[in-house]
């Protein structure tokens, strides 16, 4: 029970009589072929607020000082652990610093350890799974067994041991998480490349003359990269989270930098008197990474 | 009208809401079915007709919107009626045989178990002492063999056609008045079709219970209904007997369809050309494959031997299974024979390399089955049509512009398509769109694989008065693959029928058809719907 | 089948293998001076101390041989059960091991146990109601389960249900009380992954033609749900639970230290900040074991459940 597209009867003589080479059918540009796709999404309350929460994010990783006036390291101990109020919005800290000044700042070290996090398993995971995909036989199957040996190695346990070979810091556990989503991203390559690779048109593409690498970047990558970029976004808000697991037990940077994992651990010892200090940096992770998973989400059901 | 009739419609009209846009399925449609008719409602995509059905069953998806009349079902009225009112008209007092038996069973779960789902709701849900021996009956009624056997096998285990069959015994199985056969010739082989359909109505016309099917096909519908209904765009067009249809009052629309249908009348040409070296040769082409795991091979090939000479059109015509698709693949270089040889115009290819290959595909294209994935869904019609040009390197610019323009006109689509994207397009004129690509080259040989099986009937039409247009001013040679004998008799010079990849008969193609030297042609002659009342035409 | 049996545990033990080595090269090769890093875990400066010293502390961590004959050693001993001695707590690791497990155990095991009844039952519903908007709702609520810290929501538990209202103990490892919070925190993730999959199994099932079938029969909705829709679409859940068992146990880690619980997970955390190596190595490999065998068992399983792989298509 198919309900197919509408037959539109072609006058194909009139059509062929009528053509004037004078015609100027111009070819829509990809910019406005993109942007024809995206305007539906954009009416979407929610897509556009949780777009504005994520450029946000991106905003503060990049230019803090443009977003609050206080300093992130200035203490102030006349005024520790006071609740939100309208000068300080979310509370400030038991050294009297003001709390969303500290997120703001922590967001460009958590954002850019996550982005790196997710450069290095994109450009790894795209590579692996590609190959893999792509070549078949042999070369698929020991690289699939190199990648099953990654994914028995609990994310955050690899992460530790990779944190206890090359010491703490951001970029050590932005590249210890990166690793550890690497298997998932060439799984999902491995399994679109496979998939396409079946697909009339590549064999079409084939048979008219195209060369391997010319199937392979114009044909088959493009065609895999919907699912691969939704996953790239998920994974961004999984990176974000990661790299916060990893602060909070103390392996991030080093105090007083503000990382948001940082920042949610050292509140800790303050839970009963004043528990703002962890829990409004946690509530503002959750809504970064929601709003990170609700765009992709969206942009997935949108292209299906 | 004395009688109640089972089915009274009137005045119906359904239709569908999708983001935000309203579609009208079904407009104002009346008609009804009295208790042991046949009724066919014919009708190609965006009829209604499935939509219909689905309102019978009380099945419309939740955007559906049943505006008005009335849709009475044994007395009820189904379109008002609430939801636990129409679960108990399915399967007691309607039931549904499924279009595509491959998938319409649940695959965890045993086929004893299915059916005897069905029998447990007709006596409310409550296991009685004789249900495993009514379901082993069922099964033998409908023609199965080994029904204990059968009995506990998961459905992938069974071919199609046994598993029509355990759907027609699901329906069976609530002993209903009414049963709807949706398109029950669209999956399966000629052959076995036509088995099933004898054999269910058979049994529909021993237990008096009416049969209503959908379908596309004109001729099918012919053969086996009492009435016929034709819809076009959710409205009745025709409403008539089957002789009425073929000898005399038809609608315009009926007529068109009755003419798409192609018409069984084999091609007369012009006496052969005489022999030079044929473009294509296949001589003693055997292909075996390895089945993963075991020891035996499969035998896709066997002893094919074909020629192709330039401007003729050569057909293979096979069932599933029958190796026609091996063939084609062999021909192209993708597969290499197992014995053997290939020659393309001389030149011996049987064991060339890709690369080796490669220069000859300028001569030799391919349009593919499925034209809804034949084409990269993110090349516009231009990039897809042009593609093989730059993949050779062969032109560029403004040169490249003016020979995409050309195609396009060719395959007699309008020059702003160049700029539309795969999705904007139907299936017919995707398939114009491969016809260009593989254009683009200037080969000498098309091999077509199953052109236009995945299109509706009028559509069809065109695509094949399109390739005999193009053969006529270009001189191209097409290998034509196909199962559906009407098609290929309308274009073939030669015809080579292949069973289980044995060559059964091999000639041109009014010997082949007008008189049939093997059985097996002559079944598939037989099975074409309509040939069998001779009320379509066969002229030889 | 007796092949495939062998395949798989061939395939299992390589994995395994390989864990291991990839967590030893991490360990013993990644860092500059691996010594440096071993003096200062067992609480001494290695500039303090004098060359001989030095020779022999590096006899005694096995460090004066070839990398490749380290390797091999370590590796035989850890096949014969001795993982090595905690540089910075001087027992044996494996004695360590032995006794924070069974906290670990108890935490993941109910954890796993309610992340499956929450996730499946939230599935089952979402998919079940036809009520758009709660539907949709519904549908969104794993999306938020992933986008929560798994620590942030220990800490927010603690904050409600152990300070504000003092129904749960906030720490400690004994008894049934101090479980319940750690196991829902563990728990919270892998649950949205479940319901999020199972949904989307759901929903793929619902579009099948054979559920038309079933619908055609006379079913009501529940019963095309429970006896066609869940068996189909619960296909992938017995693998991602194989998959799930890493997650779990990177989540153990965090929800140890903030219930200040003494489970292995706690233990990896103190270590690595001690720069403990054996410690390390030894509660990696661990895990990569249990990831191995929980994922072999649910391979070997697999078959049983659909019928397609084991019953082989007998074309007729």
């Amino acid at each position: 029970m198919t309900i197919d597209i509408p037959l539109t009867p072609i006058d194909t003589q009139h059509a062929s009589a009528v053509a004037p080479p004078a015609t100027p059918w111009k070819r829509r540009t990809r910019l406005q072929r993109v942007y024809q796709a995206l305007a539906p999404l954009l009416r979407r309350p929610g897509f556009s607020l949780a777009l504005l929460i994520v450029l946000f994010a991106l905003f503060a990783a990049l230019a803090p000082q443009l977003l609050t006036s206080f300093d992130p390291y200035a203490t102030s101990p006349a005024d520790k652990l006071s609740a939100p109020s309208v000068v300080h919005w979310f509370g400030t800290d038991e050294l009297g610093r003001d709390l969303y000044t500290r997120v703001v700042y922590g967001a460009r070290l958590s954002v850019l350890a996550a982005l790196l996090a997710v450069t290095i398993a994109l450009v790894g995971g795209l590579g692996l799974g590609a190959l893999a995909g792509f070549a078949g036989g042999r070369v698929d199957a020991a690289l699939m067994r190199l990648i099953d040996v990654l994914l028995a190695l609990p994310g955050l346990l690899l992460a530790l041991a990779i944190v206890t070979a090359i010491g703490f810091g951001t970029v050590p556990v932005a590249v210890a998480v990166g690793v550890g989503i690497i298997p998932g991203f060439a799984r999902t390559t491995r399994a679109e490349v496979l998939r396409i690779k079946t697909l009339p048109y590549v064999e079409a593409a084939r048979l008219g003359g195209a060369s391997w690498v010319r199937t392979l970047l114009r044909h088959v990558l493009p065609n895999a990269w919907g699912p691969v970029a939704v996953l790239a976004t998920l994974d961004f808000g999984a990176a974000i989270l990661a790299t916060a697991g990893l602060s909070f037990l103390g392996f991030g940077a080093a105090p007083p930098a503000a990382e948001w994992g940082t920042l949610i651990a050292n509140g800790r010892h303050f839970l009963i008197t004043a528990p703002w200090v962890s829990l409004l940096p946690g509530l503002f992770v959750v809504a970064v990474v929601f709003s990170l998973n609700h765009l992709a989400r969206s942009a997935e059901e949108h292209a299906r | 009208m004395s009688q109640p009739q089972l089915i009274q419609v009137r005045d119906l009209s359904i239709s569908y809401t999708f983001a935000g846009q309203r579609t009208q399925a079904v407009r104002q449609l009346s008609f009804s079915l009295a208790q042991g008719e046949t009724l066919a409602i014919v009708g190609e995509s965006g009829s209604g007709k499935s939509t219909l059905a689905n309102a019978l069953l009380g099945l419309l998806p939740a955007n559906a919107n049943i505006e008005q009349g009335e849709l009475r079902v044994d007395g009820i009225d189904v379109a008002q009626a609430s939801e636990r009112v129409r679960r108990t008209l399915r399967g007691r007092t309607i039931a549904l045989v499924p279009q595509d038996p491959m998938v319409s069973l649940n695959p965890t779960l045993r086929i004893g178990r299915q059916i005897a789902e069905a029998l447990l709701l007709a006596h409310d849900g409550r296991h009685y002492p004789g249900l495993d021996a009514q379901v082993l009956a069922l099964l033998e009624q409908v023609g199965i063999d080994e029904p204990p056997l059968r009995a506990r096998q998961y459905p992938h285990e069974l071919s199609g056609g046994m598993r029509q069959r355990v759907l027609i015994a699901i329906a069976l199985a609530g002993d209903p008045r009414l049963i709807i056969a949706d398109e029950p010739t669209s999956a399966l082989d000629v052959t076995v079709q036509r088995r099933i359909l004898d054999h269910l109505q058979q049994l529909v016309a021993e237990r008096g219970i009416s049969l209503l099917i959908i379908t596309h096909d004109l001729g099918m519908a012919c053969d086996r209904a009492d009435r016929l209904l034709v819809m076009k765009q959710g409205e009745l067009v025709e409403h008539a007997s089957p002789r009425q249809i073929l000898w005399g009052a038809q609608q315009p629309y009926t007529r068109d369809l009755l003419n798409a249908a192609p018409a069984f009348v084999p091609r007369k040409r012009p006496p052969g050309v005489p022999a030079q070296t044929p473009l294509l040769r296949l001589s003693n082409v055997g292909k075996r494959f390895a089945l993963p795991g075991q020891h035996a091979h499969f035998t896709a090939l066997q002893g094919l031997n074909l020629e192709l000479h330039a401007g003729q059109t050569l057909a293979i015509v096979g069932e599933s299974g029958s190796g026609k698709s091996t063939a084609l693949r062999i021909a192209l270089g993708l597969e290499k024979p197992s014995q053997g040889r290939v020659e393309f115009a001389g030149v011996d290819v049987s064991a060339c390399s890709w690369r080796q290959f490669r220069p000859l595909r300028r001569r030799i294209q391919l349009v593919q089955q499925n034209p809804f994935a034949a084409l990269d869904p993110r090349f516009t019609v231009f990039d897809s049509i042009v593609e093989p040009l730059v993949s050779f390197g062969l032109l560029k610019g403004a040169a490249l512009e003016r020979k995409a323009r050309e195609l396009i006109a060719r395959v007699q689509l309008p020059v702003h398509f160049l700029d539309r994207l795969p999705r904007e397009l139907s299936g017919g004129q995707r398939q114009r769109v491969a016809i260009a690509r593989a254009l683009a080259l200037e080969p000498e040989v098309l091999l077509l694989d199953e052109p236009v099986s995945a299109l509706d009937v009028s559509v069809q039409a065109q695509i094949l008065a399109l390739l005999a247009d193009l053969q006529r001013e270009l001189g191209i040679a097409y290998v034509l693959v196909s199962h559906d004998l009407a098609v290929v008799a309308s274009m073939a010079d030669h015809v080579l029928v292949l069973r289980r990849g044995e060559t059964v008969e091999q000639g041109p193609a009014v010997q082949v058809f007008g008189s049939p030297a093997s059985a097996y042609t002559r079944a598939l002659i037989e099975a074409i719907p309509g040939h069998s009342r001779s009320v379509l035409p066969v002229a030889v | 089948m007796k092949r495939y049996l062998t395949g798989r545990i061939g395939q299992a033990l390589l994995v395994l293998w390989g864990a291991y080595t990839v967590t030893y090269f991490i360990l013993y090769m990644l860092p500059g001076d691996t010594l440096a890093i071993m003096l200062s875990a067992s609480g001494m400066e290695a500039d303090g101390l004098s060359p001989e010293d030095l020779a022999k502390a590096r006899t005694y961590y096995g460090l004066d041989k070839g990398l490749f004959e380290q390797y091999f050693d370590l590796l035989w001993r850890a096949l014969h059960g001795d993982l090595g001695q905690s540089l910075s707590l001087g027992r044996p690791v494996t004695a360590l091991l032995a006794e924070r497990l069974p906290q670990t155990l108890a935490l993941a095991g109910t954890a796993i146990v309610l992340s499956l009844l929450a996730g499946v039952g939230l599935a089952y519903l979402t998919a079940y109601l036809q009520w758009r908007p709660l539907k949709t709702a519904l549908a969104r609520l794993p999306s938020l389960g992933f986008s929560v810290p798994v620590f942030w929501m220990g800490l927010l538990l603690i904050q409600v249900f152990a300070f504000a209202l003092g129904w749960l103990p906030a720490t400690g490892s004994q008894g049934l009380a101090s479980l319940v919070l750690p196991a829902i925190t563990l728990a919270i993730p892998s649950a949205a992954v479940y319901a999020q999959v199972l949904q989307r199994g759901f929903q793929g099932v619902w579009q099948e033609p054979y559920i038309t079938t079933a619908f055609a029969k006379g079913l009501s909705r529940a019963q095309v749900q429970a006896r066609h829709g869940l068996r189909n679409a619960a296909l992938p859940l017995l693998t991602l639970v194989g998959l799930q068992v890493g997650n779990t146990v990177s989540g153990a880690v965090l929800v140890e230290t903030i219930f200040s619980r003494n489970g292995v997970g706690r233990l990896a955390q103190e270590a690595v900040l001690r720069q403990d190596i054996p410690v390390v190595l030894a509660i990696v490999a661990v895990s990569a074991a249990a990831f191995v065998v929980v994922n072999l068992i649910v391979d070997l399983l697999y078959p049983y459940l659909d019928p397609r792989i084991t019953h082989t298509a007998k074309v007729s």
